[in-house]
């Protein structure tokens, strides 16, 4: 039986290739992908909302929000229909391009790392041969929305908050390509689709790799929660100290974009985690290899909404950390256990010792 | 060369306003902030938004309008602050109130004193990033709450006091509901330690800041958990006891490093000694009246009378002035918040603004009670 997904692309292809000329229908069809990606991943951020607040309620022995629709799922829907209506104020004395100009910075680079990912074996937009370093590269583009975004707001907490998100960023940066690398020594591949393939058969990168790649999940957890701004590590809009921290000036859909950003970007490193430790669409024990109908995405999804339930645990469980603290436990722990950690893989992979 | 390097690198101190609305403030506390990038250089706290001339308007009042005046001072240990009123003017008037009077009293004091450090605990935590402590600290705080709705009709501001005991006896299930609220806290309230207490970053954020030192609390006079934090003893329900306190036996939390940490460690440790105090009174609440009954116009001698007592902050003192009329000629409030904010500049010069907040929650304020 043929995969239904793929029919259904394929058909598409098929059919614009015969009504244009070819130039013509490749652009189109790119920009039903991007129509497509971008209705994907704004609905898969309102609900990652959604989720967070039922998470965050669960933890806190609340009920979570349950009035609009069922179970409440039509509530971030509505929030987002609201924040859309809503008037787009700004203070006074801003740099206008600049501060409109930020939330854009923020929401494209997070939906344009989101094009690499392999969802499923035929789920996947660019499948292109340097995916992780394209992943990292993207990823630290974002950081220049926020430091734009506090700084042209003309804001004193907004700029506290922008400033801490610069430092902050540029050195969790750092941890989570390390991390990346141990596990790309152990594939030898930096592309995604087939740093799946080499857990088809050698099992899951995380047992494959032993001690050295649990070590790699856990810095890659903490540098990542670090590189979304979240909680224990959202120093950058710590409600207590700052307010709102670098977005306290942006209203309406500005700060919409912003805060579907964040969501997103939780999204992009639990997707990392997944594909560089759990297998990816893999089905854990390839229960499902056999079963060509099956959407392997569904495997992705799951792994990935573990990993984001570890994350919003995080967020409601620790204090937030102080500045010099965050730099101090990236520059003097992560950072060299990250070092020494590639050593000890490099010596693995020499030595043939990976399972 | 040397010029242009420094001036392109010159820093500058700037003044960032925390507050009057900031949520850290936990009110209407304005602190004007001079900071040098994240260090902060000097600390102003600039006060009046919430100033509502208690101390004036006591003036105009009777004695018994007074005690409701109170209860917006410091609207979390609003009960004790009526007391404190109730017994300058029991004092003044040489009015012994019955043994039932002092120990319910003394029961409603300390539920008080545990539902304001319970709420002091989950802002604490919240102004740490730990936001699901306010919620379990408001899940026992509600029982608390009941306890007071049922005998006296009121949650926050009570108002149960009066010149001469109390407005009326206590509710036929006051005495059960509180044992099973003990019987509940003691299960929850080492669910408080596994939550916050022993997780390392909030030891981090904790440990070693805004350390007071022993001498400065004194000259500061500072007071309550507080002090305490710092090892200065002065505790009023231990050495100055009025109501009941001079018929139970409790510890007094004194902890000696005198940073955030211990004063966390103290309110911890006063919610159990709190739990026992209640536990010695519960079961043999004495008979008697719950009221003696005053003159409706109560007239003080002249002359003037000074109570304190142990709020869940620190030491209130009541002082007033009677000219032999029906209204006090003055009264003043030595408010436990006002004495600990003086302290504030002192220890926050050169920490982060980090640390300014988790020292402000340490010292847990109530912006009415610094703001008369």
């Amino acid at each position: 039986m043929m995969n239904i997904p793929l029919n259904i692309t394929k058909t598409i292809h098929d059919w614009l290739f015969s009504i244009m000329p070819e130039g013509v229908a490749s652009i189109t069809e790119m920009v039903i992908i991007a129509i497509v990606y971008l209705a994907l991943f704004a609905v898969a951020g309102l609900y990652l909302v959604l989720l967070e607040r039922k998470v965050a309620a669960w933890f806190q022995l609340r009920l979570g929000p349950n009035r609009v629709g069922p179970f409440g799922l039509f509530q971030t829907m509505a929030d987002a229909l609201k924040l859309v209506s809503k008037e787009l104020t700004s203070t006074d004395r801003i740099d206008k391009f600049l501060y409109n100009l930020a939330p854009y910075f923020v929401i494209v680079t997070a939906l344009v790392a989101l094009s690499v990912f392999p969802f499923s074996k035929q789920f996947q937009a660019f499948d292109i041969n340097i995916g992780v370093f394209f992943l990292i590269s993207i990823s630290s583009i974002g950081v220049i929305g926020i430091l734009l975004g506090g700084w042209s707001s003309n804001n004193k907490y907004a700029l506290i908050g922008a400033m801490r998100s610069g430092l902050q960023t540029i050195s969790y940066e750092l941890s989570v390509g390390l991390s990346i690398l141990t596990m790309v020594l152990l594939t030898g591949s930096l592309q995604l689709s087939e740093i799946i393939e080499v857990q088809r058969t050698g099992g899951w990168l995380i047992l494959q790799g032993h001690i050295p790649a649990v070590i790699a999940f856990m810095i890659f957890m903490i540098a990542g929660t670090a590189e979304t701004n979240r909680a224990p590590f959202d120093l950058v809009e710590a409600e207590s100290e700052l307010g709102a921290g670098f977005h306290t000036e942006y209203s309406g859909m500005k700060f919409a974009y912003f805060f579907l950003a964040e969501f997103i970007n939780m999204f992009i490193i639990a997707s990392i985690a997944v594909v560089l430790f759990f297998g990816g669409w893999l089905s854990p024990f390839g229960i499902t290899e056999g079963i060509t109908w099956f959407p392997e995405v569904i495997w992705f999804m799951i792994k990935v909404l573990m990993i984001i339930i570890l994350m919003m645990w995080f967020r409601w469980t620790f204090p937030r950390l102080r500045v010099d603290q965050l730099l101090t436990l990236e520059w003097k722990y992560l950072l060299p256990i990250n070092l020494v950690n590639i050593v000890v893989m490099a010596i693995i992979i020499w030595l043939n010792w990976t399972i | 060369m040397e010029q242009i390097v420094n001036n392109s690198f010159k820093t500058q101190e700037y003044f960032v306003n925390m507050g009057p609305q900031h949520p850290a403030a936990h009110g209407v506390l304005r602190l004007l902030l001079t900071i040098d990038g994240e260090i902060i250089k000097n600390v102003d706290p600039d006060l009046g938004y919430i100033h509502r001339s208690i101390e004036k308007m006591c003036e105009r009042d009777s004695y018994q309008q007074v005690v409701h005046l109170t209860d917006r001072m410091d609207y979390l240990s609003s009960h004790i602050n009526n007391e404190a009123v109730c017994l300058t003017v029991e004092n003044a008037l040489e009015l012994e109130v019955s043994d039932r009077v002092k120990v319910i009293r003394t029961i409603i004091s300390e539920l008080t004193r545990l539902a304001s450090h319970q709420l002091w605990w989950g802002v604490m935590g919240m102004d740490v990033g730990a936001l699901t402590t306010y919620f379990y600290a408001f899940r026992d705080r509600e029982l608390i709450n009941d306890i007071f709705e049922e005998t006296c009709g009121a949650r926050l501001t009570m108002n149960y006091n009066i010149p001469g005991g109390l407005m009326f006896d206590i509710h036929p299930n006051f005495v059960k509901r509180t044992k099973e609220f003990i019987a509940h806290f003691k299960t929850k309230l080492p669910e408080y330690d596994r939550l916050l207490t022993g997780n390392i970053i909030f030891q981090k954020r904790t440990k070693g800041v805004g350390v007071l030192t022993k001498e400065d609390a004194i000259s500061f006079g500072v007071s309550g958990p507080v002090a305490r934090g710092s090892g200065f003893a002065n505790d009023v329900r231990k050495y100055h006891p009025y109501s009941a306190y001079d018929r139970v036996d409790f510890n007094e939390a004194l902890f000696t490093e005198g940073d955030s940490f211990a004063r966390y460690r103290v309110r911890i440790m006063e919610m159990w000694e709190s739990m026992s105090i209640i536990e010695q009174l519960i079961d043999n609440i004495p008979d008697g009246d719950y009221n003696t009954p005053t003159k409706a116009v109560i007239k003080l001698p002249k002359g003037e009378f000074y109570q304190r007592v142990e709020t869940a902050r620190g030491e209130l003192g009541v002082y007033i002035n009677s000219t032999g009329t029906k209204n006090p000629y003055r009264v003043k409030f030595r408010s436990p918040g006002f004495s600990n904010l003086s302290v504030l500049n002192h220890i926050a010069k050169g920490a982060k603004i980090a640390d300014l907040v988790a020292t402000m929650a340490s010292f847990d304020f109530v912006i009415p009670d610094i703001d008369r």
